[in-house]
């Protein structure tokens, strides 16, 4: 018996085969990254608490009804004009800031606003209080936080851009990729404690 | 000087056995990388809203995930269920959940938890409430509401 040679496999196309199968998987691969608005929710009160007697004046109430229409401190509101009326009321700074330590922070000096007597004192003492009713609309609820994020976000960054040369957002990247930055992080806490966030859920009513 | 250029060589071809090698140890990367959501959706995949303000969420093994939709199933009748794990919960059990989580991971890293809401726009905030009336009575304090990020948002 003369013997055979084997032929050998044509492994040309194994390349094409393998080409297909991962374009397959480099489509359906979803890197998806959870993103979201971050909240922090208050710690449950002991319950003998006294809530503390905080004035008219610097709360900014905000009700979203079962209809998803807006109502801000008392007027009907479209949700466009929410952002400014935010950023006005927490920059108005009509007063004196709130007593840390026993430090006054003084007259808000950063402050654009009218100094409105009528509006808040100083942005560490201006709540934003978000109520809405339990059939409100999620989508209508985060569209809210959303606007109110916002006017946050702008009066940090004008500030930053004032005393740094650079926007708030930046500020945080930059910090972000260098952590042990001394210098950055004095200036991100800074510019927080400038604006701090104070956006309040309150207990939403219910449908009956 | 004759040693450069007088000979007329052919141009070797280049040597492409290698390749599929290559090719497959990239296609086992991704084979490997990509996660075949971990989790089966008992509810309407979440229609996420859209928000400009969102933070990124960093640790991936700190998150745990809540999910709020309508039911697939129609035996659980309609209106927003919550979704834990693999199964359609009740507000109430939300604290075990929590509490199961926590259990898996390391204790110095509690504190770094945080929980995410997936929910569908058109679920009630009612339902969100009572999930975070939940969260905060175990301790459960950082929360992230799942929302897509965009540059613009139509009003």
């Amino acid at each position: 018996m003369a013997r055979r040679n084997t032929p050998e496999i044509n492994a040309g196309s194994m390349a094409d085969i393998a080409f297909l199968l991962l374009i397959f998987f480099l489509v359906t691969t979803t890197m998806d990254v959870d993103s979201g608005i971050s909240k922090k929710l208050s710690e449950k009160p002991p319950p003998d608490y006294v809530p503390p007697v905080i004035k008219e004046r610097n709360i900014f109430e905000v009700n979203i009804n079962r209809n998803n229409k807006l109502l801000v401190e008392g007027d009907e509101m479209e949700l466009k004009d929410l952002k400014e009326a935010a950023k006005k009321f927490i920059d108005n700074g009509g007063g004196e800031g709130k007593i840390e330590n026993g430090v006054s922070t003084g007259p808000c000096t950063y402050c654009k606003g009218s100094k409105d007597p009528s509006s808040s004192d100083h942005p560490n003492k201006a709540i934003i209080s978000v109520q809405s009713d339990r059939l409100t609309e999620y989508g209508m609820y985060i569209k809210v936080q959303n606007e109110l994020l916002r006017a946050y976000t702008e009066l940090r960054n004008r500030l930053a851009l004032e005393k740094y040369n650079v926007t708030y957002d930046e500020l945080e990247d930059a910090f972000k990729k260098d952590m042990n930055n001394a210098s950055l992080k004095k200036k991100v806490e800074d510019i927080k404690t400038s604006y701090p966030q104070i956006i309040s859920d309150a207990e939403p009513t219910s449908a009956n | 000087m004759s040693k450069f250029g007088g000979k007329k060589k052919e141009m070797p071809a280049v040597n492409t056995a290698s390749l599929p090698d290559i090719v497959f140890m990239l296609l086992f990367f991704f084979m490997v990388t990509t996660t075949m959501r971990e989790t089966n959706l008992q509810i309407e995949n979440p229609r996420l809203p859209n928000a400009t303000e969102v933070k990124k969420l960093e640790k991936k093994s700190l998150v745990s995930t809540i999910y709020v939709g309508k039911a697939k199933d129609k035996k659980f009748g309609t209106g927003d269920k919550i979704q834990l794990n693999d199964k359609i919960a009740s507000p109430d059990m939300i604290a075990d959940f929590i509490y199961s989580e926590r259990a898996q991971r390391p204790e110095a890293e509690h504190k770094f938890m945080t929980t995410s809401i997936k929910a569908d726009i058109e679920s009630s905030v009612g339902t969100i409430t009572d999930i975070k009336l939940r969260l905060r009575d175990v301790n459960a304090l950082k929360l992230s509401l799942s929302s897509r990020k965009v540059s613009e948002i139509q009003q």
